[in-house]
């Protein structure tokens, strides 16, 4: 378990330098002068001069990258040119916030998805079955923006129940983080549905039938853990596809978190604020995805010895 | 659930019928697939022929005309069937030319992506060694990305155009590709048929376009289908946050964020173009599903 867990931690690290390498390859993709770029072009020469120099632009890129990697390394990707001071503490400041709707997310996620696929799963090929598996089907590809919109447009503007953006309490949090869990929620039921039939078909299954055991005690324990296991990863993949949808949610519900942040810094060209939010989803990540790991050698002993 | 023999009942009847339901489903061409094929058919037809009949000017305005509801008449007495938006464009044609645009961009994104995907999956499986472990490596770390983040960070970057979507939606989609590839060719490469080929003298250029290939297509196809409805989507979320398709060339994402302000007065602006974008994006997957189940049963559920 040590080797494996070990084994792991030595691929986050190996996966977050890749992580770095590429914004930094991505950010050397700039057409013309990063700082005149950022600058705009009223600025003087002496400013553009200035930030140059501060950018690290006038070295060699290998010297760059180097660079990169050290202040990577210390969080530090300079100030803010929209917001002044340290473009990391602004990201950073607004994490929880992003945090918050994330988890609400995946947590409504978890608990509907898991629990319409048990239900549809246990009364397959009945119109329980089909209402929810087409139900999951459509909302699947509903584009969660849209979604956003239209939750504002009919519950938000038209029966005025729940605020149409911003945040600070609960009833801020609901629609949010609805339309962001909204497709999870439809992936969750799915694998959980098929996981469920799956497993019903096992032989430990028909064992502990035999032994007499009451089918409440077959299904919840003995099925669903072996249901459960293929669910554990995808939900650390999900993890990453929700922070990823946050900012477009964020936007959308003028939620303040750091998917915002980036987009707002996106047209003022803030690239210290916009690398900087993208590291920190990235490196939640891959903590969640190493965690994840982690957790699925404990849970399947097979995983550990496969290399 | 209410009692254990209803559970017994409800349990048992998926055993039974689990093998005859997947023989049925794997014959014939079911409305699974033919509903979504029409309703695919229709807009392509639309995104066709559409802005050649109704056509859409983007810097035109009609003022007299704006924010007209769906189903109401301009005041020279033509019907507006989505309505108008707030400088009077007819919200029908911008409608069409968004299918245009987000279908093109879709297509072209998966010839992009697929092609990247297809070449690094076979020199991975077929050649394997460090080409393997560099490009399987690489695209781990494109896997820890939320492919959206990065597709925002290089449009952040290299700034809006239609090219630019489609590169940076290929650059942020090639993996799903390679790793399916690289699946099927390990799967494939040491079959027999393949060997008999290799012992009579075959160059590795002929193995692989005459052995490896054509057994590479069916899931590739079928990753397509299911993959174009996610590319659309990403598309209309990049171009919703200002980071896609210029306003020149509205696609669906530009109409829906320029009636995001006007959710109080005009719903239809945004409503109309997402509801276009879901149908299709809907029926994507669902013909995608539905070829999953049909050419490769193993894929069920993924």
């Amino acid at each position: 378990m040590v080797a494996y867990i070990v084994r792991r931690l030595l691929f986050a690290a190996f996966v977050m330098w890749g992580a770095v390498t590429i914004v930094f390859i991505v950010l050397r993709m700039v057409p013309g002068d990063p700082a005149l770029v950022m600058l705009g072009p009223d600025a003087s020469p002496d400013e553009i001069a200035a930030l140059r120099e501060s950018l690290g632009l006038t070295e060699p890129i290998p010297q760059q990258y180097l660079h990169y990697l050290a202040s990577s390394v210390r969080l530090d990707f300079g100030d803010s040119i929209r917001l002044g001071g340290d473009a990391m503490g602004h990201v950073l400041e607004r994490m929880p916030m992003t945090i918050q709707l994330s988890v609400a997310a995946l947590m409504f996620a978890v608990v509907f998805g898991i629990g319409f696929g048990i239900v549809a799963a246990l009364r397959v090929n009945t119109w329980a079955d089909r209402v929810i598996t087409v139900t999951s089907l459509v909302t699947h590809s509903l584009p969660s923006f849209w979604v956003g919109l239209v939750l504002i447009l009919m519950l938000a503007r038209g029966l005025q129940l729940l605020p149409s953006g911003g945040a600070g309490s609960f009833a801020h949090l609901l629609l949010p983080a609805f339309a962001l869990a909204l497709p999870f929620t439809a992936m969750v039921m799915r694998l959980t549905r098929s996981g469920l039939l799956e497993v019903i078909n096992e032989g430990y299954i028909a064992t502990a039938r035999s032994k007499g055991l009451s089918e409440r005690v077959v299904i919840f324990p003995h099925a669903i853990r072996n249901a459960l296991i293929p669910i554990v990863t995808v939900v650390g993949l999900y993890f990453g596809a929700i922070l990823g949808g946050t900012v477009v949610i964020e936007t959308v519900f003028a939620w303040p978190g750091v998917g915002r942040l980036i987009v707002d810094s996106i047209g003022f060209r803030d690239y210290g604020v916009v690398q900087s939010g993208i590291l920190v989803i990235a490196a939640i990540f891959v903590m969640i995805n190493l965690i994840v790991d982690i957790l699925y050698g404990y849970l399947d002993p097979r995983v550990r010895l496969a290399r | 659930m209410t009692g254990g023999t209803e559970l017994i009942e409800t349990v048992a009847a998926p055993m039974a019928d689990a093998v005859p339901e997947r023989v049925r489903r794997g014959r014939g061409w079911g409305p699974r697939i033919w509903i979504p094929l029409v309703v695919v058919a229709f807009y392509v037809l639309a995104a066709i022929f559409g802005p050649m009949i109704v056509t859409f000017d983007p810097v035109a305005t009609d003022t007299a005309n704006r924010l007209l509801p769906p189903l109401s008449h301009r005041d020279d007495g033509s019907l507006v069937l989505f309505g108008t938006d707030q400088v009077g464009q007819d919200l029908l044609a911008q409608t069409m030319q968004g299918a245009r645009v987000s279908m093109l961009v879709g297509v072209a994104t998966l010839l992009l992506a697929g092609f990247i995907g297809v070449v690094v999956g076979v020199v991975s499986g077929y050649f394997g060694r460090w080409a393997d472990a560099v490009l399987m490596r690489v695209a781990d770390i494109q896997l820890t990305f939320p492919g959206i983040l990065l597709a925002i960070l290089i449009a952040a970057v290299i700034g809006q155009s239609v090219l630019n979507v489609v590169l940076i939606l290929a650059i942020s989609g090639w993996v799903t590709f390679a790793r399916v590839t690289r699946g099927q060719v390990l799967a494939t490469k040491n079959r027999e048929y393949v060997d008999a080929t290799r012992t009579l003298g075959a160059s590795n250029w002929h193995i692989i376009r005459t052995c490896i290939l054509p057994a590479c297509t069916a899931p590739i196809l079928v990753i397509a289908t299911l993959d174009i409805g996610s590319v659309i989507l990403a598309e209309a979320a990049l171009s919703f946050l200002g980071l896609g398709t210029p306003a020149s060339t509205p696609s669906w994402g530009v109409t829906i964020a320029n009636g995001r302000n006007l959710l109080s007065s005009a719903w239809w602006v945004s409503t109309i173009p997402g509801i276009c974008l879901a149908i299709l994006v809907v029926s994507f997957g669902i013909l995608g599903d539905a070829l999953r189940d049909r050419f490769d049963p193993k894929m069920k559920g993924i």
